[in-house]
This record gives C-alpha cells, sequence and structure tokens, in this order.
C-alpha cells in the first residue's frame, strides 16, 4: 500500500507541474501583457508595475518566469480577477465548495438510482424489465443537458410551482459561511430559522442535482448492469447455485459486493464527466459556484481567473481520481500490486 | 442466467425506490420558509445600485434602492395630487417675500443603529445643516468626498439659489434663499434632498473611512442597511425605532437579477415577491396569483423641431409636419398601447395640467395646404435624429422614426433616418447639428416647473438642454412669474398660457406619457410605485396565503 501511495502522490505531483506549465503558458498566450495576465493587476501605476515584473521576474528567462509564478501559485497566490479586481483565490475558495456540494449530491443520487437499476436490470437480463431500464437509460444519456434543465424549470418552478429554479438557498435565511458546503454551514449556525433554511437548501438543490445526476446515472446503470451480467457468469455463482443457494442469498451475499468493486473504479472517472455537466447546469440555475463563475469570466475575458480556474478545477477532479483509485485498492487488494494507475 | 427474485425481496426493492422517491419530495411541501417568508419581501430588482446616498446621483435603479427605504426628508409628496406636507420637518414657515424659509424640526427621531454605527443622540439641526453644507459648500470636508458631484441639485442650481443654512436652534432651521422660487420646497421633497447624519460623519472622520458615508448609509429611513453583495444582493431590515408607525416586514432583500427572463422566472416560481420592470404582461395578467402594477410615469416623449434651422425655422412648417403625423399610430405602434397619449408637454397627473388645452389633429390635407403657404410646394428633405437607446418615455425610437418618415412622405417630405451613439448624439443635439430629433424628458419631482424651465426656457438653450433652441420672451415670461408666486391658482393659469403658447407655436410635437410597470404576487399589499421618483416598501405588507387566494378568488368573481 505505501508504494502505491508513493505511486499515486509522484504522479500527482508530475501532473499537477504539467498543469502548471500549461497555465503559465496560457498568460503568454491570451492578449495583452504576460505579467498583467498572470497577476491579473490591469490598473497597476508605473511603480506597482515595475514591483510586479520583479514578483514574476518578468526580465529573467523562462524557466525563472515559471519559477517566479510557481512559488505565487504554491503561496497562495492566484492573481486578481480582472473584471472584480478582487484575489481569485479567495473567490475560488467561497465557489469551489458549491460545486463539490451539486456534484457530490449528484454523484450520490446517481449512484442511489442508476446502480441498483443496473443491477435489476442484470438479474431480469433479456427481460421487458431490462430492456425498458436499458431504453431509458439511453434515452436520459441522448437528452442535452441545458435542454433538461430548462424544461426542468419549466416544468416544476414555473408550471407547477413546487420547486425554486435558482440559486442555492432563499435570499431570506441568513447563514454565515464556515465550511462552504451550505448544509453544514446551515447545521453549524445558530440561526432561530435553521431548520426552515436546510429544507429551503434541499429544494433548491433538488432540480440542479437532478439534471446533473441524470447523465452520470444512466452510465451507473449500463455500468452496473454489465458488470453484474459479467459477475452472475463467473463460475463461483454457478457453484454457489448447484449448492442450492437460494437468489437472494447468491445476489446479496455474492453477487452485489464483487459487482459494486468494479463500479467504483469508474466513479471517479465519471466525476470529471459530471463536473463538465455541473457547470452548465450552474449557469442555468444560477448556482453559484465555480463553473458559472468560470464561464462568467470567459465572457468577461478574465484570463487570470481563466487560467486560475482552469488550474484549480483540474487539481480538484484530479485529487477525486487519486481518492476513489485510493478507495479502490482499499476494497480490492488485488488492485493494490499494479503498476500503472488508472 | 435468470434469477427469480422472491416476493420479499421484490418488496424490499420497491420500499427501496419509494424511499427514494419520498426523500425527493419530502421537501415539496408549501410549508417551508413560510413565517420567514411571511415576515419578508424579496423585490427582483433590475440592477446594482451605484451608491447608498441618492444625493450623487439621477439614477433609477439607485433611487428605488435607497431614497425611501433608508432615508427621510425634511418634507415630502403625498396623495394622488403629490401635495408636500411634513415628514422630518413637522411644519415651516416661508416669509412673505419668499426668500427666508425656517423648518422646525421633529424632536424623537432616531438614526438606524447597526453594525457599524451605534448613534448616540437623536436628528437635530446639525443633521439638516450637514446635509445640505455638504452639497453647497465646495470647503465641505465630505463635499468632495465621492467626486463633488451632486447632479439633481446642479441642475437646479441649487448652490446659485442657497445663500445660507442657519441653526436658529437645535430643531429649527433657517433656509436663506437669494431670491423666491415657488419650486425650492418641492425640490427639497424630492427622493435626492435626504437627511444623512451629522454624528456618524463627525465618528468616519475620526476613523479616518470617511468613504463608508455613501457605502455604510446610516439614515432616520424605515429600513437599515444589514448587508450589500455587489451584483447580488441588498438586505434591509426594519428600522425598530423608526419616528413613524413601524414598517410591517421585517425584512427586505433586493434580489440583484439584471435578466428580463430570470425576473419572470423568479416571479413565477415565487422566488421574488416582487419584479421590476416585467416583460409578458399578459401571461402575470393571465396568472391569478399575480398582479400587474402600472402607474403613468411623470414623462414626455417628443418629436422636436430644431427651430434654428431651415425649413424648421418657419412655424407654419413645424405646424404642417405635426399635422401630417398621425400620432394615435406611433403611441399604438411604438408603446403597444401602454402609454397615454401626450396632448401637451406637461402630464395629465399633473396639477398644472389644462384640460381645455387643444387636442392634436391628423389632417394631412391640411399639413399640404400649410406646407403650400410656406413656399414648401413641392415638399423637401430632412434629416429625423432617432435617439439609440430604450428609454421609458420612448422605448423603440427607430421605430417612432420609420413611421414619421412614412407618415411624411404623404405629403410630400422625404425624411433620412440619422443615429449615432448615446453620448455622441446627446452632444451633437446640444451643438445644434440637428433639424428634428426624437427625444424625452423625465421629471424629477412633480412640480411643473420640472417641465417648462429646463426643457423650453431661453437659458435651457444656453445650456444645450433646449435642443429646439426656441427661445419665446413671452413664454419665459410666464413661468418665470409662475415660479415667483406661491399660490396654485395663479401658477395653474400662469402654466396654461405657456401650454397655448407651445401648442400654437410647436417647437416640439408631444407625443406620449408612458407607463411604469411592476409585478407581484396577489398577496403582497399596500403600495411601492409612484408616478415620479423611486419606490417605496414602507407601506408593503404580505397577506397570509389562505386570506390571499380568499381576495383573488373575490377579485375574479367580481371581474365576471
Amino acid at each position: 500500500m505505501l508504494i502505491f501511495t508513493l505511486r499515486r502522490l509522484s504522479l500527482f505531483v508530475f501532473t499537477m507541474l504539467v498543469l502548471t506549465l500549461l497555465s503559465f503558458s496560457l498568460g503568454f498566450l491570451f492578449p495583452g501583457d504576460a505579467v498583467i495576465n498572470l497577476s491579473g493587476q490591469i490598473h497597476a501605476t508605473p511603480t506597482q508595475l515595475a514591483e510586479l515584473n520583479n514578483a514574476y521576474q518578468a526580465d529573467k528567462n523562462f524557466i525563472v518566469q515559471y519559477w517566479a509564478y510557481l512559488s505565487h501559485i504554491v503561496n497562495g497566490d492566484l492573481g486578481l480577477s480582472m473584471s472584480s479586481q478582487t484575489p481569485i483565490s479567495s473567490e475560488v475558495l467561497k465557489l469551489l465548495p458549491a460545486t463539490i456540494e451539486l456534484s457530490l449530491v449528484a454523484l450520490m443520487l446517481a449512484m442511489l438510482i442508476g446502480i441498483p437499476l443496473g443491477f435489476i436490470a442484470a438479474i431480469r437480463h433479456n427481460k421487458t424489465s431490462d430492456n425498458v431500464i436499458l431504453s431509458v437509460a439511453m434515452l436520459g444519456y441522448s437528452i442535452p443537458v441545458f435542454w433538461l434543465g430548462l424544461l426542468a424549470i419549466l416544468l416544476f418552478s414555473i408550471t407547477l410551482g413546487w420547486l425554486p429554479s435558482a440559486g442555492r438557498l432563499s435570499l431570506l435565511f441568513e447563514i454565515d459561511m464556515v465550511t462552504g458546503i451550505l448544509f453544514f454551514d446551515i447545521l453549524l449556525s445558530n440561526s432561530p430559522e435553521k431548520w426552515q433554511a436546510f429544507q429551503d437548501a434541499t429544494m433548491h438543490i433538488i432540480l440542479p442535482a437532478s439534471v446533473v445526476a441524470l447523465a452520470p446515472a444512466t452510465i451507473f446503470i449500463r455500468l452496473a448492469r454489465a458488470s453484474m451480467v459479467e459477475v452472475l457468469a463467473t463460475s463461483y455463482i454457478r457453484a454457489a447455485r448447484a449448492k442450492g443457494l437460494s437468489a437472494q442469498q447468491i445476489i446479496f451475499r455474492h453477487a452485489i459486493r464483487n459487482a459494486l468493486i468494479k463500479i467504483i473504479r469508474h466513479v471517479g472517472l465519471q466525476f470529471a464527466n459530471l463536473v463538465t455537466i455541473a457547470m452548465v447546469t450552474e449557469v442555468i440555475f444560477s448556482w453559484p459556484g465555480i463553473g458559472r463563475w468560470l464561464i462568467e469570466s470567459i465572457y468577461q475575458r478574465d484570463y487570470t481567473a481563466i487560467q486560475s480556474g482552469l488550474l484549480v478545477l483540474s487539481c480538484f477532479i484530479f485529487i477525486v481520481h487519486i481518492l476513489t483509485d485510493f478507495f479502490y485498492a482499499a476494497l480490492n487488494p488485488l488492485a493494490r500490486g499494479k503498476k500503472h494507475g488508472a | 442466467m435468470n434469477f427469480n427474485l422472491s416476493k420479499h425481496t421484490k418488496a424490499w426493492l420497491q420500499l427501496y425506490f419509494a424511499f427514494l422517491a419520498i426523500f425527493m419530495l419530502a421537501a415539496c411541501s408549501d410549508q417551508n420558509t413560510q413565517s420567514v417568508s411571511q415576515r419578508s419581501i424579496i423585490y427582483c430588482s433590475e440592477g446594482s445600485p451605484e451608491t447608498f446616498n441618492p444625493q450623487l446621483v439621477t439614477s433609477g435603479t439607485t433611487i428605488d434602492a435607497t431614497s425611501h427605504q433608508l432615508y427621510d426628508r425634511l418634507i415630502t409628496y403625498q396623495g394622488a395630487d403629490n401635495t408636500i406636507v411634513p415628514a422630518l420637518a413637522k411644519s415651516w414657515h416661508v416669509t412673505r417675500d419668499g426668500k427666508k424659509i425656517t423648518f422646525y424640526l421633529r424632536k424623537d427621531v432616531s438614526f438606524h443603529a447597526t453594525d457599524y454605527f451605534t448613534p448616540s443622540r437623536k436628528l437635530n439641526a446639525d443633521d439638516v445643516i450637514f446635509s445640505f453644507n455638504r452639497i453647497l459648500d465646495a470647503n465641505h470636508p465630505f463635499h468632495n468626498i465621492s467626486g463633488g458631484i451632486y447632479p439633481f441639485f446642479q441642475s437646479v442650481e441649487f448652490e446659485n439659489l442657497v445663500d445660507s443654512i442657519e441653526k436658529i436652534n437645535d430643531y429649527t432651521v433657517r433656509f436663506q434663499l437669494n431670491r423666491a422660487d415657488s419650486s425650492f420646497l418641492a425640490n427639497l421633497a424630492t427622493d435626492f434632498a435626504i437627511i444623512l447624519s451629522a454624528e456618524y460623519a463627525q465618528e468616519l472622520i475620526e476613523r479616518n473611512t470617511m468613504h463608508d458615508i455613501d457605502t455604510h448609509p446610516i439614515g432616520t429611513g424605515p429600513f437599515k442597511l444589514k448587508e450589500y453583495r455587489v451584483g447580488s444582493l441588498i438586505r434591509y431590515y426594519r428600522h425598530e425605532n423608526y419616528w413613524q408607525e413601524n414598517a410591517q416586514i421585517e425584512q427586505l432583500v433586493y434580489d440583484i437579477s439584471p435578466s428580463k427572463t430570470s425576473r419572470l422566472t423568479k416571479l413565477l416560481a415565487k422566488e421574488c415577491d416582487v419584479s421590476s420592470y416585467p416583460i409578458a404582461h399578459k401571461k402575470i395578467i393571465e396568472r391569478p396569483d399575480l398582479t400587474l402594477d402600472a402607474v403613468t410615469a411623470l414623462n414626455i416623449g417628443y418629436y422636436g423641431f430644431n427651430t434654428k434651422k431651415p425649413p424648421f425655422d418657419s412655424k407654419l412648417v413645424r405646424l404642417a409636419v405635426s399635422l401630417a403625423i398621425n400620432k394615435q399610430a406611433l403611441v399604438d405602434t411604438v408603446y403597444q398601447g401602454e402609454a397615454d397619449t401626450a396632448h401637451s408637454i406637461l402630464p395629465q397627473t399633473s396639477w398644472a395640467y389644462d384640460k381645455n388645452i387643444p387636442h392634436h389633429e391628423y389632417n394631412p390635407n391640411q399639413a399640404r395646404a400649410l406646407l403650400e403657404v410656406a413656399g414648401y410646394a413641392q415638399g423637401f428633405t430632412m434629416d429625423l435624429w432617432a435617439m439609440p437607446v430604450q428609454r421609458a418615455y420612448n422605448p423603440n425610437a427607430v421605430t417612432m422614426a420609420k413611421l414619421i418618415q412614412a407618415d411624411l412622405k404623404k405629403v410630400g417630405i422625404k425624411v433620412n433616418i440619422v443615429s449615432y451613439e448615446w453620448s455622441t448624439f446627446l452632444r451633437r443635439l446640444a451643438q445644434g447639428e440637428h433639424q428634428s430629433f426624437l427625444l424625452g424628458w423625465s421629471a424629477d419631482h412633480p412640480d411643473p416647473d420640472n417641465f417648462f424651465t429646463p426643457m423650453l426656457s431661453c437659458s435651457a438653450t444656453e445650456t444645450g438642454n433646449n435642443r429646439t433652441f426656441w427661445c419665446n420672451q413671452a413664454y419665459d415670461d410666464l413661468i418665470e412669474k409662475a415660479l415667483k408666486t406661491a399660490n396654485v391658482a395663479d401658477r395653474k393659469s400662469y402654466y396654461a398660457q405657456a401650454m397655448k403658447i407651445l401648442h400654437d407655436e410647436k417647437p416640439l410635437l408631444p407625443i406620449a406619457h408612458s407607463k411604469r410597470y411592476q409585478a407581484r404576487g396577489v398577496n403582497v399589499k399596500g403600495n411601492i410605485l409612484a408616478n415620479f421618483g423611486g419606490i417605496s416598501f414602507y407601506h408593503v405588507f404580505k397577506q397570509a396565503p389562505s386570506e390571499a387566494t380568499t381576495s383573488a378568488a373575490t377579485q375574479l368573481e367580481e371581474q365576471q
């Protein structure tokens, strides 16, 4: 497990270096002065500009400049947003938790619905319920997310009036940000309307999380189905049947566990996909997350925000990948021996 | 390989999915947030305020967000006829020559106590003097704090009008004017003439954060500021020690939503209680749970002529062109029936409006005859400048220009439509490069002078505000006389005569007085909109949902 951990860590460090190199080069590729693109200080006076040039070692060669940039990032200085002139690191700290929250809820929703449905489809292999589940999954996978989001707002918010269409929490509630994950913050707050706020936050997350969850859920259905079909065809299941175990015993004691292991590997891979969907969904539902912020930055040609935002987001997705790898390795000792990462 | 699940397992599976479904729908009950939302109003506003001090701006968005929520004035307007009534001043006295105005202040008026300031005293004369000296005195420590520009007060030449402000005692303040001006009280009752706290200003000097005076406001108004997030929200709480009865709602939140469709969505999804500038009026009227409010705003959209340039230097041509335009068609098409047709520059809701003013007639034949008399039997070619932006008084000037073009073609006049970028358009207009133009005017206060002097007086030709460059001594004398007297009947008669002159001379053709709209849930009661100036949430409250449904049902029955 130690070697496995070290391998993953070195992979992480190396990938991060490549990512920072990419984001550093974006500073030169975007129009305008590289130092201003990296620092975001568009209103710098000549003295400030000289200081910036010095801080980013602009007169030295590229390697020194890259090193200076890297030390800024390591110190948590991602520059200022060109449009709002606030430090990007504080913006990211404020916005990333909202995206994580939305993605995690969506992931859970996708898993809770997709995996059991996939298992049922596999157990009822080639029967009507299998076909129905597969067709629904296919349909769900093919619906464009922006269209689904708008449709959901039209139906559930406007026509039926059941669920709110925008934001994370009704503006009426004042909840101080502590962890950034709203549900925890609500529980931690001492507001007298805590439970109302909690309920309101739940209402707000249902629509966007369901929209984000749809595509991964359909993938989980197919993954779970394939994995279960594969497990059910193995010889140990056949042996168990021959021994006279009931269908329930076989499925719950042997099949599900083994099928789940295979699925967990894909959860990490699905997460990157999920975050991409979440970014689009954030725009539709005015969810105050990093995706919406990043897309707005693109509209506003806020180069500093674009490069730092991409860096943070890719770093986050990479961490999730490594974590699922660990989780998988912990569940499946066989995986630890493998030399290369997923 | 197939497995046949026992009934038991099937039951468990069904239970699992049922549980998921229930979990997802659990929160969909209507009761949620009710008790907080019952005590609060969410207003979906169209933009972020530039500042929290209405002295510094004329922007409607800022006035809507601040003026009536946070502050009070010495005097204020009340009722449908907009009479001036006491506010922070319980009474006032004007000397016979109209040059000395003394205000007697209320004694028990508290300022807001907030996270950033706790007042130690009540309102007194120092606060009034501080608020106005900040504008008048260029050497005042706060004069230049936010740029030193006070647009409304500069436009009415406040610093030339007011000679000095004296404190007679703690609760008596006297304004000494250089000349009598009957619009002075009207100006003091506008949204701009708010009273700030001198004590707070003193504390800011000590803290060396003088800029806070305009960003962290302290006033005497019915609400106090709790939180402001640029581009996102403004949160106000009720001012518990308000000098009048406290506001009925506890919390007032401005949900800043610049997109028209997102405001509509939020309104339909009940995420906001009131929405500014709604679209899809028909949809809102159709819904039983929403109402659409409309007030005719104090404004005028008009077609103006440059009276210094041929052919519009001829009165006959101006009259002929006016007769050739089908004004009703312009109002119907451009405003889609959402405006009143204008008969003079003064809206019908103003107290000085004269019902006897002759209405515009559309008569192309007479127009042709007049053109012949004026020596343009063959017609002529002219430029028409159409404003490039959308304004309440003219939502689509280019369409209007095209309609005018078609009308004038029928009497032999060829029209070229010209448009520039907005600031260039205004600058070139002020320089008089145009022949004719489409523009408008929105009033800052209901005093009729606000229409007559700034738009059409001789002095306004010099400042570039009177874009018709029409200067008529008889008209100027009348509006000056009207300003010098305080007698309402006399003023009314002077203004009626002035309107008659405008009707005969036709420096411009008044087209429409547009309306201002707002949408809200039927359970939100109380007046928010006024026909001029900013909105106020002081009298707003929410009805319990059951009552609201009943009243909506009653309304429906009444309609049937």
